[in-house]
């Protein structure tokens, strides 16, 4: 019974809302909220058509591209800044400009510099999601602990081990947080600069279903960007789970004693 | 010769006080200045596609002496205040009603794990159809996005309450409200205050996001004035601006949170999130 119970939970309010809609607009068919059935067939057609190959891939795909490339590099600076005492100081104040800089504004910025392209919209979701990792990775590795630290630097752990066994695994926390952050920016810069300046992809796509007043086909593709988004939370925290399994161990060890 | 303050800032840093830091910090933007002075000037990307650094602020400080700049200013951080004000109080008001009920905080976990990752920018069509280019729809994609951070940290603060704490109060005969009042909201608080602090940054990018994508009126749109005016010093400086508000933002946040939490422990080892 209690595996019911929670079944129901976890779907007692999405049933009862999905109801509520239904209901409201099952007498007067509404202009702007189309009914459930009509929706989901919509969706249907929609997207599981070549779309698939021309809008939504791509999109993915320079996604991916982007939130990548921005967690490799703001880790591999970060490591370097983080651990270079005067370079810290010398860039924070810069980086913390950049960082308060609202992604979206590179846009225009990128489309001057670049044009519109897809290497311009891989650079757009770098320089929007690098930021939080990038200083993340700074603070992360500016808190190792000082007694590890100094334990490591005596058993001549230095060079590289010092940073795979040291340096990383303790500012990991931090830099999950700042993927985290980086991954939500991404998706959003994703969409406008396919918005902005674009003629395909799934920001595209769904202005141009909005400007066409398709409005089915445009909830249709304000689900897709919902499921997209849903989808990335659960692949990051099942990765989180992974990488930071130690980490969540010892919380519950402190908290326990 | 880029960055000058490297070589001579570099050796006294075993001595590391905070004069040499804040020194270095200002060598480090005026390198960053010097190089976006020089990149164009040597050609290495053509001027009229980035001026160098002095037409650009020469382009700010013309537009901080305009009304129409302080305008759109006005515009955006009218839109950012009570876009952040609605979504703070709606997400106060909920999360410590469904926090505080065992009930409803199961029920509604998994609708809210649904809703919160579905990222904001998908309501702009929405938006757009339903509210034009008026304010409005600015203060729909601010409210939804920054509702979330602020009802996430509020579940945590109430899930947080220390029960030894708790079961003190109410064996010495504090009241529901009072319950609430000295127990429930001073270890809410502090996650409270780092919801509200992500909420600002997140509401500012929503508020450029929106006048630059919907064109509601404010600093985004005049930058996409700008840039497809041609106007590229103009549009360079009202980034600029942007980031400037910015910056301004995260220190009077950060301001507020430290003068909120001034009893609190965590304002001495904070962890930048």
């Amino acid at each position: 019974m209690t595996w019911l119970k929670s079944l129901a939970y976890l779907v007692g309010l999405p049933l009862l809302l999905v109801l509520i809609w239904w209901g409201l607009t099952l007498g007067r068919p509404n202009f702007f909220f189309p009914a459930p059935g009509l929706l989901m067939e919509t969706f249907g057609e929609v997207w599981f058509g070549e779309r698939i190959i021309t809008d939504v891939l791509p999109s993915l795909g320079r996604l991916f591209a982007g939130v990548a490339a921005a967690i490799a590099i703001g880790v591999m600076a970060g490591l370097l800044i983080g651990s270079v005492r005067w370079l810290r100081s010398l860039l924070e104040p810069t980086l913390e400009f950049f960082r308060a800089v609202p992604p979206p504004v590179l846009v225009p910025v990128l489309m001057l510099l670049m044009g519109i392209n897809d290497s311009m919209k891989v650079a757009v979701i770098i320089s929007g999601c690098i930021w939080p990792v990038l200083l993340n990775t700074i603070e992360g590795v500016r808190a190792v602990d000082g007694v590890l630290s100094d334990s490591a630097r005596t058993y001549g752990v230095a060079g590289w081990a010092r940073v795979r066994y040291l340096v990383l695994p303790s500012a990991s926390p931090q830099i999950m947080a700042g993927v985290r952050q980086c991954l939500s920016i991404g998706l959003i810069l994703m969409v406008i600069s396919e918005m902005f300046a674009s003629s395909s992809g799934l920001g595209f796509t769904i202005v141009q279903f909005q400007r066409s007043f398709a409005i089915p086909e445009m909830w249709s593709g304000i689900i897709v960007l919902g499921l997209i988004g849903v989808a990335m939370s659960f692949i990051f925290q099942w990765t989180e789970r992974r990488v930071l399994r130690w980490y969540h161990g010892q919380k519950e060890v402190e908290n326990a004693g | 010769m880029l960055n000058p303050g490297v070589e001579s800032g570099a050796p006294r840093t075993s001595r590391r006080t905070v004069p040499v830091q804040q020194f270095l910090g200002l060598a480090g933007i005026l390198g960053f200045l010097l190089t976006w002075e020089l990149v164009p000037r040597a050609g290495i990307i053509e001027a009229r596609f980035l001026p160098p650094a002095s037409d650009v602020l020469g382009a700010l400080l013309r537009a901080s002496g305009l009304t129409a700049f302080w305008v759109s200013v006005g515009e955006t951080m009218l839109a950012w205040f009570l876009g952040l004000l609605i979504a703070v109080i709606a997400a106060v008001v909920l999360g410590f009603l469904i926090g505080s009920s065992a009930f409803l905080a199961k029920a509604t976990s998994s609708t809210v794990e649904f809703l919160r990752p579905i990222p904001s920018v998908a309501l702009i069509p929405l938006a757009v159809l339903m509210f034009g280019v008026k304010i409005e729809s600015s203060l729909m994609l601010i409210i939804y996005a920054s509702f979330w951070q602020v009802f996430i940290q509020v579940l945590y603060g109430v899930a947080d309450i220390d029960m030894v704490a708790n079961n003190t109060a109410k064996s010495y005969g504090l009241g529901r409200m009072a319950r609430i009042r000295y127990v429930v909201f001073p270890t809410a608080l502090p996650y409270l205050m780092t919801g509200v602090r992500l909420a600002a940054a997140v509401a500012l990018i929503l508020a450029i996001t929106a006048e630059l994508i919907i064109g509601s009126p404010g600093l985004g749109r005049e930058i996409a004035l700008a840039q497809s005016g041609g106007a590229i010093s103009g549009m360079y400086a009202l980034v600029l601006a942007t980031g400037l508000i910015g910056v301004l933002i995260n220190v009077l946040m950060r301001f507020i949170e430290r003068k909120a939490l001034s009893w609190h422990s965590s304002v001495r080892s904070e962890v930048i999130v």
